[in-house]
């Protein structure tokens, strides 16, 4: 879509394996786009207020823009579900970001040993094949067996749906290195570490970033779905406590917050692949 | 790179993998370092899936479940492949729709489709309607951003072709626009389709009355860690098949049209 960058749109709706490559979006900004939007968002909140004035919709389905605003006040300043919205924030984020970077130091390594060494890959690829179609969401009710409702459920959820689309785009990345960049690299000498640092990680970088972009994305997803099931703070808790209120506002509370620790996710891993790969952005 | 494998290289390689997998699992149950309810066997998980084939569990044998929840998951699919690619080839088209529907959008394309639940619940119910809403959420912005995206890279000299040859608008998206960008609405279909299944499971281990889901909370209560593994298998063996099944229609795609290497 026009309005972000391509690759964060190609990021959110591609949750499988591999993905169709990062398209710039040929639409140039243009002011006539930037207004019809503004305007479409002041006619939709402005049909909200009427709505809810005219009494289109019960607010037992859907809130007004005054139960929003409160349902916000009230979890900001005295907290909903056993905690305050900034709690509920930062223990989602924190578990997200825990989760995320464990698969990634072990998802990473793994998936680049595995692109390099044929052996590696015939010997491991059997269990990943078994493990690879379960989505990180059915290993849910095993964790909670396991571990219970508290972190360490949480963690293990999230590092087994951030480790397979890690490990499948580090592969995919080396095996994509051009041969004579390989072949040059061992004519020049190059050997043990230099390999890794100089060729094979440079090379798979590309393909490492799409992979954990879309394991950010299956994070906040699989998390979201834990904490409805079963959680002592987050942002799904806050989920949960709502739907069991029958309170639309704060269900509504949840959702913007849920969109916008996506939001945020995302321009975090932007940021990162910007300083990983400044040739990549000039 | 080292060289490649010989097959036989190959095939003891992948057993060994296979054997090591399976070796400590058994060993770690036999062994009981968890309780045996917590780690059973892989036999017993065996056990347990043919059990549940036979005797019916939380209301339905496993084949019921998978049913319902295999009802739901293609009505949602199929909702959200009908809105979703016509809306986004009528995006391609349309630049003042494009300019209304895209901020909408991307303010609700990062909402995790999983957060629809709680509403999802609230307004359609924990039956049919609650879940299909959520694979929808789940599969509706791949099919949309696919189909968009293939409408706006479709050659400009087509669409100028039939606009000189007097096409209208709805003739344009669908005599151009759609049959051009078939290859990636067959994409964003299979994209959508694994999220879609994904976003099922979660809705129904949240909130619904019957499916693989339920049957998984279910066994999860009362710490039946054989079924609750026979549902993960479940799940992503037809996970599987929906993937494989749609790979090879895109790939056929693309090799009648002679996009495929």
């Amino acid at each position: 879509m026009a309005g972000v960058p391509a690759r964060a749109a190609a990021a959110s709706c591609a949750v499988s394996d591999s993905e169709e490559p990062a398209v710039k979006s040929n639409v140039k900004r243009d002011p006539a786009r930037l207004w019809t939007g503004v305007a479409t968002v002041i006619v939709l909140l402005v049909l909200w207020s009427v709505a809810d004035r005219v009494g289109w919709v019960g607010t037992s389905f859907f809130p007004s823009p005054g139960n929003f605003w409160s349902a916000l006040q009230q979890s900001v300043t005295t907290g909903y579900a056993d905690g305050r919205l900034w709690e509920h924030l930062l223990q989602s984020v924190k578990l997200i970001l825990m989760g995320f970077l464990m698969a990634t130091a072990i998802g990473v390594p793994l998936g680049l040993w595995m692109g390099w060494s044929r052996k590696a890959e015939a010997l491991i690829n059997p269990i990943f094949l078994l493990i690879r179609p379960i989505p990180g969401l059915a290993w849910i009710p095993l964790a909670i067996v396991w571990l219970g409702v508290g972190d360490a459920a949480k963690i293990m959820i999230l590092w087994l749906t951030a480790f397979v689309p890690t490990v499948i785009n580090s592969f995919s990345g080396v095996r994509g290195i051009e041969r004579p960049i390989i072949e040059a690299s061992r004519m020049l000498g190059i050997r043990g570490f230099t390999v890794v640092k100089d060729v094979i990680v440079p090379g798979a970088l590309p393909s490492i970033f799409t992979g954990l972009r879309l394991s950010l994305q299956g994070c906040l997803t699989a998390l979201v779905a834990a904490e409805l099931l079963g959680a002592i703070l987050g942002l799904g808790k806050l989920l949960y406590q709502g739907g069991l209120d029958i309170y639309p506002g704060m269900i509504l509370v949840g959702m913007v917050a849920v969109a916008i620790t996506g939001l945020a996710l995302t321009a975090l891993i932007d940021l990162a692949e910007r300083y990983a790969m400044p040739w990549r952005h000039t | 790179m080292d060289a490649k494998l010989t097959h036989t290289q190959l095939a003891w390689l992948s057993i060994t993998g296979l054997v090591i997998f399976f070796g400590t699992w058994t060993l770690a149950a036999a062994l009981e370092l968890a309780p045996r309810r917590f780690l059973p066997l892989p036999w017993e998980v065996a056990e347990a899936f043919v059990k549940l084939v036979k005797t019916p569990f939380s209301g339905e044998t496993l084949q019921g479940h998978l049913v319902s929840s295999i009802n739901r998951y293609v009505r949602g699919f199929l909702l959200a492949a009908a809105v979703g690619v016509p809306l986004g080839l009528m995006m391609g088209w349309y630049r003042w729709l494009d300019n209304v529907v895209t901020p909408l959008f991307d303010g609700l394309r990062f909402i995790a489709p999983i957060a629809w639940v709680p509403f999802a619940a609230l307004w359609f119910g924990t039956g049919i309607g609650g879940p299909t809403m959520v694979i929808f959420a789940g599969a509706f912005p791949p099919c949309l951003i696919n189909a968009y995206r293939g409408a706006k890279y479709v050659e400009q000299r087509y669409i100028e072709a039939a606009q000189v040859l007097g096409a209208s608008g709805p003739r344009v998206i669908y005599e151009v626009l759609l049959p051009s960008s078939v290859p990636a609405i067959v994409a964003g279909l299979r994209v959508g389709a694994g999220t879609g299944w994904q976003s099922l499971i979660g809705a129904e281990l949240i909130a619904a009355s019957s499916g693989v889901g339920l049957m998984m909370v279910r066994a999860q209560g009362t710490l039946d860690t054989s079924t609750v593994m026979v549902g993960m298998l479940a799940v992503g063996v037809f996970g599987l098949l929906i993937d494989v099944a749609l790979r090879a229609i895109e790939q056929y795609i693309q090799r009648r049209r002679g996009l495929a290497t």
